[in-house]
């Protein structure tokens, strides 16, 4: 047994990680809520969806696991695409994004898995006014990125106030000051991205929704499993012992 | 009843008449005697032969779905992960297979290193077993391109490139790999095709080398004692078990544990946060944008971390393939005629668990980025990685007061000069702070069994115990 947790307690170390870099804000989101998730997908579609694709999520898969109907999806969240069992492409060729953006505009399908929710959440409420980007904002958290704040008629608009601060000590958490007032205030704001946090988490991976109860139960029929398989061996051991 | 038992057996004869049936039965399981002493250390093998099997087999359902094509492969794995029935499970099933294959071998390795049982004569065994390492890295390494995600695709650049150091042949040869100038549609085809067909045929095959030279000579054990030398009236050795059923009946309880493991990481960490399968690798790969931090998977970084230590392309290439390649040479190296570290002496406990704490530290600094204070860690544990070998043969016998101290100079002297070609201005302190790493450590190796009794041994008993 000592040697069991010993070889066990050889294997951690390697686990262990240290983070550096921007500061992140937490996000506590929770995949089980289906009306975060379909708030979610309310702003993707509407906000992202345009530019951005997500070219591995079909309409009908999202339907099916945020508990919606094929005919909701079609009729209030189908905007880009013809039929439920597409995927969310959309009508912007890279070519054109190369010269609206400078850059070609990632798919958001797995950024989630890419970035971390954390990432996600914190990039999306970080826009703040910068006259010398061409889109005349910045974020804190991913710097002189080439997106416009998309989202600004909800949030409205807010400056960096301690950008000196930040420069000098990396992973201090940016303060905001609001120059212009959106359709939400603070809270609801940051509710409506931890939605919208939530449901690319959920696009990341849709097995997610299923994975863990599956893993219970896989768990406990290998504990049962060891129930009949230990005293077994037991058994034959008798002899030897 | 009887008449069913007695039309199976000679149905049986039937087939033993023209295939030998029931001998290779008897040879390898039932009839194959085992030592009865077999503790913790002893489920890697069988679980080794485990993840095997689910790679191959969930390596089958994924080339079922999967396009070895640059344009296609990233969206044929997502495709995987959200279309295909259970796709998800069967991708992490090999995800978290590929790691936990090489968790499963190294402690494999450690066991042999602890109990000698790469001495002889098993030393075939241990070579077999090196190949089959070899072959794993290879395989792991090729099926790592396959996602074609960012860190496939530069990870695979970094490697490939390696083998450009190779003075002359080196440029041509990185290109005959690639089949292109950079990594490309072309490697992609060319390493699925490696991946899928000809390393796994090669591992089968070695691993049932493997088993062939281990039932030739029989298993060792934890107390290091040949069982065939106590033998009974029947022929049989009075410390062997039945393979079949006592070992089968003990494994089956190492595979349900191992499974829980291995199910827990499966289905509630399949990233294990970032280890198993790296973030970056969920960005598809893009040939002009390079990642700012390219690490390889954590199995392979504590050779990443040999390479990193010397500066020069081709000796760091070197240095990389040494530490993967001296582990075969240890039938040879370690001569000392105790095969278990239970009667060896404290100082070479000491000295083992030092390598085992040093492999996993330059394993953490593979993944770490080369900042100057560790990567003189880096080259420092390296240098102990090295010199542990020796120290082993070292340890072989009692050495003498002279030798002790040649030894010591030697080997501290090869490292002062290699810091003497590598100061640059300022690099001073660090280097001398780092110095102290390797020289403490060999003048305890050394100097110990002169002055202290740390290196004596213990009587190996006639028969095992336990």
């Amino acid at each position: 047994m000592k040697k069991t947790i010993l070889a066990i307690l050889m294997v951690l170390p390697t686990l262990a990680m240290a983070s550096g870099g921007a500061h992140l804000d937490k996000v506590d989101y929770d995949l089980h809520n289906k009306e975060s998730l379909q708030s979610g997908a309310r702003l993707f579609v509407n906000y992202c969806l345009s530019c951005h694709s997500a070219a591995y999520q079909r309409y009908n898969r999202m339907a099916e696991d945020i508990g919606l109907t094929e005919s909701q999806v079609t009729s209030n969240l189908m905007f880009a695409s013809e039929k439920v069992g597409e995927t969310m492409t959309v009508a912007m060729t890279t070519d054109d994004a190369k010269i609206y953006f400078g850059t070609k505009v990632p798919d958001l399908s797995v950024v989630a898995r890419a970035r971390g929710a954390d990432w996600l959440y914190t990039y999306l409420r970080t826009f703040h006014t910068d006259s010398s980007r061409p889109f005349g904002v910045n974020n804190t958290a991913f710097k002189d990125v080439g997106m416009p704040h998309v989202l600004w008629e909800l949030e409205g608009m807010k400056k960096l106030v301690n950008a000196d601060e930040m420069q000098k000590h990396p992973g201090t958490a940016p303060k905001f000051e609001v120059v212009s007032k959106g359709k939400m205030s603070a809270a609801e704001y940051d509710n409506a991205m931890r939605d919208l946090t939530a449901f690319m988490v959920y696009m990341g991976e849709p097995a997610k929704l299923v994975r863990y109860e599956l893993g219970v139960y896989v768990l406990i029929f290998l504990f049962l499993l060891f129930l009949v398989a230990y005293p077994m061996k037991k058994e034959f051991w008798k002899d030897i012992h | 009843m009887e008449m069913l038992m007695n039309t199976l057996k000679s149905l049986m004869g039937w087939v033993d008449a023209r295939f030998p049936a029931t001998k290779l039965w008897e040879e390898h399981l039932s009839k194959y005697y085992a030592p009865k002493n077999f503790n913790f250390w002893y489920f890697f093998g069988s679980l080794a032969l485990l993840v095997l099997v689910i790679q191959v087999v969930t390596g089958i359902f994924l080339t079922m779905h999967y396009k070895p094509d640059a344009a296609l492969a990233f969206a044929s794995v997502e495709y995987i992960m959200r279309d295909v029935n259970w796709g998800w499970l069967i991708r992490y099933m090999h995800s978290t297979g590929a790691s936990a294959f090489f968790i499963v071998v190294y402690l494999h390795m450690f066991r042999g290193l602890m109990y000698g049982s790469f001495k002889k004569p098993r030393e075939l065994i241990w070579l077999f077993g090196m190949f089959i390492f070899l072959a794993l890295m290879a395989e792991a390494f090729m099926g790592y391109l396959l996602p074609w995600g960012q860190m496939s695709y530069w990870g695979a650049q970094v490697i490939v490139n390696l083998f450009g150091a190779i003075p002359f042949v080196g440029d041509e040869l990185s290109i005959w790999i690639r089949g292109d100038y950079v990594i490309s549609d072309a490697t992609l085809n060319r390493f699925f095709a490696f991946h899928v067909a000809a390393v796994p045929m090669v591992i089968i095959g070695l691993v049932v080398a493997h088993i062939i030279a281990l039932h030739e000579v029989g298993s060792n054990n934890p107390d290091g004692v040949e069982i065939k030398k106590n033998k009974g009236a029947d022929g049989i050795p009075l410390d062997g078990i039945p393979f079949h059923p006592y070992y089968s009946v003990k494994d089956i309880v190492g595979v349900i544990v191992f499974m829980m493991f291995f199910a827990a990481i499966m289905f509630f960490g399949p990233e294990m946060g970032g280890y198993f399968l790296e973030h970056a690798n969920f960005i598809p790969a893009d040939p002009l944008k390079t990642p700012e931090h390219i690490a390889p998977v954590w199995y392979f970084t504590p050779f990443y971390t040999m390479l990193r230590a010397v500066p020069d392309p081709f000796l760091g290439v070197v240095a990389m393939g040494g530490g993967v390649v001296i582990l075969a040479f240890l039938p040879w190296i370690d001569n000392n005629p105790i095969k278990s570290i239970r009667y060896r002496s404290m100082l070479h406990k000491i000295n083992l668990f030092f390598f085992v704490a040093v492999f996993f530290y330059i394993g953490y600094l593979g993944v770490k980025a080369p900042e100057p204070v560790l990567s003189e860690l880096g080259l420092r544990f390296s240098e102990v990685y090295f010199v542990f070998f020796y120290v082993l043969w070292f340890h072989s016998k009692t050495r003498d007061a002279k030798f002790s101290y040649m030894s010591l100079i030697g080997w501290l002297g090869l490292f002062s000069l290699n810091d003497f070609a590598r100061y640059v201005e300022g690099s001073g302190e660090l280097m001398m702070i780092g110095w102290l790493i390797p020289a403490i450590y060999l003048a305890v190796m050394f100097l110990a069994p002169l002055y202290t009794n740390l290196n004596a041994e213990k009587a190996v008993p006639e028969r095992v115990t336990g």
